[in-house]
């Protein structure tokens, strides 16, 4: 699952030496750009197979960069933001990016999102029947989760939600990403819809719902589904 | 062609709409006669109220010992009566401020034309029920015809009764509602027989020439005839407000002419009428000559009392200067104000005086034209009332009459030379000498030299010589046309000498106002403005001055130096002057009783202060014209002040926005640069620490690194949040959220704290979604979690509950709690509890402050005295819910 090629794309020279250090030890080859442009050129000669953008770049937002890359490229993006970006980390989400973290982070946070948007790019050429996660597992042909083995009956809506963040474990999705699959465009302007079915979700498959250890909140972001 | 509708009556009738809409009301239960049922009427109708819940409160109820209105009033909350001191006894009066605090929805306040004891804030009731209506509570009263102020001389007539009391005709237009309790004489007559009609010993013989039948059914018709007008009057405002075009007054004026005489009261009623009944407005009229300097005190103060009575019957007064020909000056102001029908009085001196001097009623009604005159008979018994021009207060010196000897001498000496030429020659010289003296000594000399001439003349020049006696009958003649030319000399140059002083009065009293304005417009900065405002008042009026400024708090205190101690009674009326915007105090129909005069500084936002002003003797600002001229002294200076504090205010403002912005600027710029290495190191600490191969040693020390730019980090971001928070920019993105969903956000955050911890969730099902910003909100919950995990012991609990309109959330600790005292101060900045230990700066709970207040929340600290520990309680607003989504029909089939 090691050694793949990451593109890192930050203005800061010092970030960039802790994670090309963090990096190298797990094993990945680092291509390192100091701004967006440079980032572009270098992602399109050396087909990485995940980028680490930073948001606050000098010459383009992160955003744009985004949207650039999703034009051709289907690779991992995980965004690397400060607090206080919200708007533009939703953003990034949206245009297509996979991942975020706030900045600061540690390498192991970081290493542990690496290893997740590789592995589902490898998982999303194949898409598995049935997923497990933790004690429950989600049956996609016959439209049934069990905990535990036990089924629980879900409404078609809370299944819709449940299969959308499963098929996308580990990933974030935003609100309006969620609302647009499940409720088409019209329903956009209604986040609450989407908390009332996550809180029913909760209440039928986690043991304290209260702290849910699977169905997690990114708050003021969307939901992520935590394996 | 209908007329069209007044924009300005338009207007009118929109804000009196809107205010109508506002206000409270006001139900008058109206009665011909005492006895009729008034009170029982009102409480049987409060019953009903208190019925469907509404609060009612007793203010004042009279049972006068009737058993039956005793028992209807029983089951009412009463506002305890004040004792009031009268003549070394105390007598129970109603306490307004009492009813205010209080609050009820429906106060019943008996007998509305109450004179209020001395002590009480106004002096009659139907103040004291104006200011409860002003303060939203509506108010039930009762009222007999009698005591309507406009029908009191018509009562009078009939009864042969004088009412003292009176009220305002105003008040009853005020009401909203007015129920005409009726009781036929008959009916009455037998209560009275059997005893059911409280009347006191002393008036006994009063009441039964009152209670006679012809005078009840003359009451009943006046009652039932005020009664139907009231009924059409608000009748006419809704066919007005809807639009109906066919009732708009056809610009209906009336003008009434007002005099010191006590036949004027009558005057002024009977043109309310007039004017009440074509629903036009009016104005009362006070033509000021040179003859009002003449006027004794008494006339003067009863010109004044008129005006006051024709503005509290709710007519508009003015006051101009005339001429000789008062007539003439009445016409040209009724012209001014299109006005169309002018009341007068019917004269009532003897007509010779008339063919002498001219008729006021024939000028008027020769140069009326298109415009209406009607005259209003006086009373008879009223007559002798007519005003007595008194002495001029101080006459002129003897010597004056000394120096109208001299000149008169001194004329004589001239006139020998002149001897034996014409007599004319000589008379000229003698009438000369007396226009000498009217022009300089004043009219009494001036008599006195006419005299002293006709006989000097006599005296040296009429043969014979030296003897009075006369000759020839034709120089008999001679003295009468000398002397009655002496007489229109004085007369004519007295009027020109008053006339130059009431020009000089006037001319004076605009010089203080410039100068006033000219002193105010050099004053830089408030404080000097008070104080030369101050020292102004106190120079034009001789009275120690004070202007008293309200504080943040509302309370009054004086501005720059006081003119004079402030008692607490004294502070009182200055505060309702501040409160409500009108004069009151010493000289005002508003607590008469108080040392000073209180005037309010009225600007443009709303009154800005008070002046106070305590008299030096008797007041010099009793008459009416003075009293304006010190209204406008405080008018001038309430717009100088207010154009001051806004001016400083603005300053203010501007430097304290600079210094937000410069802060706020150098905080997120500082908070950017250190977090950005912060990154970097935080990074690199982590990476050594994922090192297998680093030794103890090394990994002790990337450790503390990791675990100290955490601690800063979390140092920037509050120091950043706080900032943000301060400067009000904070722009709430508010959604619908579950609790549960805040707190479970909330606790994954703070996962590495809460590791190992005993943290209880208790949320009950069906708590209402909470309207907040969730990033802000959720950090505020972090913020609590984090200081209980920090501060407090095990275990931590967390709970929410909803009480109706709101959700309190709470989250409590075991442990030593809060030390005392400090469970408010505890949300300020930089605040710690003492013996905090580790990290913080005494930001996280101020900033939680912020945010749950800035969601319109409240947040408070307790210690839990039963287990031990602080418990910390948030309380938010729950708005009305939030649509729900779309319903699902099926559940999902396996």
């Amino acid at each position: 699952m090691s050694d793949a090629t990451v593109l890192l794309v930050e203005d800061e020279a010092p970030m960039r030496r802790f994670l090309r250090v963090a990096l190298e030890a797990e094993g990945h080859r680092l291509l390192e750009a100091e701004t967006a442009r440079e980032g572009l050129s270098l992602a399109a000669s050396h087909q990485p197979q995940l980028v680490l953008l930073d948001l606050g770049l000098p010459d383009l937002d992160g955003l744009e960069l985004t949207r650039r890359l999703r034009e051709w490229s289907s690779v991992p993006i995980i965004v690397l933001s400060a607090r206080g970006q919200e708007q533009d980390k939703i953003g990034a989400l949206d245009a297509g990016a996979d991942d975020y973290l706030t900045k600061p982070f540690s390498t192991g946070e970081l290493l542990a999102r690496i290893r997740v948007a590789l592995r589902h790019r490898a998982a999303g050429e194949k898409p598995e029947p049935v997923l497990r996660i933790g004690e429950w597992e989600v049956d996609f042909p016959k439209r049934e989760v069990r905990v535990r083995g036990a089924r629980v009956h879900l409404t078609p809506i809370e299944f819709k939600l449940l299969a959308l963040l499963a098929r996308h474990a580990g990933k974030v999705l935003t609100h309006r990403q969620l609302l647009r699959e499940i409720w088409g465009h019209s329903a956009a302007a209604q986040p609450h819809y989407l908390r009332v079915y996550m809180g029913q979700l909760r209440h039928k498959l986690e043991a304290d719902p209260a702290r849910p250890r699977h169905l997690v909140t990114e708050s003021g972001v969307g939901y992520r589904l935590r394996e | 062609m209908t007329p069209r509708p007044d924009p300005d009556a338009l207007l009118r009738q929109v804000q009196e709409a809107e205010a109508l809409a506002a206000r409270a009301k006001l139900k008058i239960f109206f009665g011909a006669a005492p006895g009729v049922g008034k009170t029982y009427a009102m409480l049987s109708e409060a019953k009903e109220r208190q019925a469907i819940g509404i609060d009612v409160v007793v203010g004042v109820v009279e049972t006068h010992g009737r058993s039956e209105t005793a028992l209807q009033a029983e089951g009412f909350e009463r506002i305890p009566p004040r004792e009031l001191p009268y003549h070394g006894k105390f007598y129970p009066e109603f306490d307004l401020d009492a009813a205010l605090r209080r609050r009820p929805q429906l106060i019943l306040m008996d007998e509305l034309a109450h004179t209020n004891m001395q002590g009480s804030r106004h002096a009659k009731r139907w103040q004291d029920v104006m200011e409860l209506l002003d303060a939203g509570i509506d108010v039930y009263t009762t009222i007999n015809v009698q005591h309507m102020e406009s029908l009191r001389d018509v009562v009078a007539q009939i009864t042969g009764i004088v009412v003292r009391e009176g009220v305002p005709d105003t008040v009853l237009e005020r009401a909203d509602e007015v129920e005409l309790v009726d009781l036929p004489p008959e009916d009455l007559i037998q209560r009275l027989r059997e005893g059911k009609v409280y009347v006191p010993d002393q008036a006994r013989h009063a009441i039964d020439r009152f209670f006679r039948k012809g005078n009840l059914l003359a009451l009943r018709e006046l009652a039932l005839r005020q009664t139907a007008q009231s009924v059409d009057a608000q009748m006419r405002r809704y066919m007005a407000s809807e639009g109906i075009q066919k009732t708009w007054a056809a610009g209906e004026r009336v003008l009434v002419c007002v005099g010191p005489s006590a036949l004027t009261a009558r005057l002024i009623r009977g043109a309310r009428r007039l004017s009440a009944s074509l629903g036009a407005p009016w104005i009362a009229l006070y033509v000021e000559t040179t003859r009002h300097l003449r006027y004794s005190e008494e006339d003067q103060a009863r010109v004044e009392a008129n005006l006051r009575l024709a503005e509290q019957l709710g007519g508009e007064t003015a006051v101009v200067q005339g001429g000789a020909r008062i007539g003439e000056d009445i016409l040209a102001f009724a012209r001014s104000r299109n006005v169309t029908k002018i009341v007068v009085g019917k004269p009532t001196r003897p007509r010779w005086t008339e063919l002498l001097r001219g008729s006021l009623l024939e000028e008027l009604v020769r140069g009326s034209g298109d415009i209406d005159v009607y005259v209003i008979t006086g009373d008879p018994e009223t007559e002798a009332a007519r005003p007595a021009l008194a002495r001029r207060p101080a006459g002129p010196r003897p010597q004056a009459y000394l120096g109208a000897a001299a000149a008169v001498a001194l004329a004589t000496a001239a006139a020998h030379l002149f001897h034996p030429a014409e007599l004319a020659d000589i008379v000229m010289v003698y009438l000369l000498a007396i226009v000498v003296v009217a022009a300089r000594l004043g009219r009494w000399p001036s008599l006195l030299a006419s005299a002293l001439s006709v006989g000097a003349f006599d005296w040296f020049f009429i043969p014979p010589y030296q003897t009075f006696t006369v000759t020839d009958l034709r120089h008999l003649g001679t003295f009468g046309v000398m002397f009655l030319v002496g007489l229109v000399i004085s007369n004519l140059t007295e009027r020109i000498r008053q006339q130059a002083r009431l020009a000089r009065a006037r001319e004076q009293k605009t010089q203080a106002l410039y100068r006033l304005s000219g002193e105010l417009a050099r004053a830089a900065g408030s404080s000097e403005l008070v104080a030369s405002a101050i020292h102004s008042v106190a120079e034009q009026f001789q009275g120690r001055t004070s202007v008293l400024l309200p504080d943040a708090e509302g309370r009054l205190a004086p501005s720059g130096e006081a003119g004079f101690p402030l008692t607490d009674q004294e502070r009182a009326v200055a505060q309702w002057v501040l409160e409500h915007g009108e004069p009151a105090g010493l000289g005002t129909g508003t607590l008469p009783g108080a040392g000073a005069t209180y005037l309010p500084l009225k600007g443009a936002s709303g009154t800005l202060g008070v002046m106070g002003l305590l008299p030096e003797g008797a007041p010099r600002w009793a008459d009416p014209d003075s009293l304006r001229l010190l209204e406008a002294f405080a008018n001038q200076t309430a717009l100088a002040i207010e154009r001051a504090l806004l001016s400083e205010r603005a300053a203010e403002a501007h430097r304290r926005a600079d210094e937000e912005r410069l802060r706020n600027a150098l905080l997120s710029s500082v908070s950017h640069d250190l977090r950005t290495p912060l990154g970097g190191i935080l990074g690199a600490a982590t990476t050594l620490l994922a090192d297998p191969g680093l030794g103890p040693t090394p990994k002790d020390l990337a450790q503390t690194i990791q675990e100290e730019a955490q601690r800063l980090h979390r140092l920037v971001t509050n120091l950043l949040d706080i900032t943000r928070l301060e400067s009000g920019a904070l722009s709430l993105a508010k959604e619908w959220v579950p609790l549960e969903e805040l707190v479970g956000s909330a606790l994954s955050r703070l996962e590495p704290l809460a590791a190992g911890r005993d943290v209880r969730v208790d949320l009950p099902e069906g708590l209402p979604m909470v309207q907040v910003d969730p990033v802000l909100f959720e950090q505020a919950l972090v913020n609590l979690l984090e200081n209980a995990l920090r501060h407090g012991g095990d275990p931590i609990e967390v709970k929410a509950w909803s009480t109706g309109p709101a959700v309190t959330f709470s989250v409590g600790d075991r442990g030593p709690g809060l030390p005392e005292g400090l469970e408010d101060r505890l949300f300020d900045k930089l605040v710690r509890g003492p013996g905090a230990k580790g990290p913080g700066a005494g930001l996280g709970l101020a900033i939680c402050k912020g945010i749950v207040e800035a969601h319109g929340g409240t947040i408070r600290a307790s210690n839990r005295h039963h287990v031990g520990g602080a418990q910390f309680y948030v309380t938010l607003p729950v708005g009305p819910a939030p649509p729900a989504p779309p319903q699902e029909d099926t559940p999902m089939e396996g």
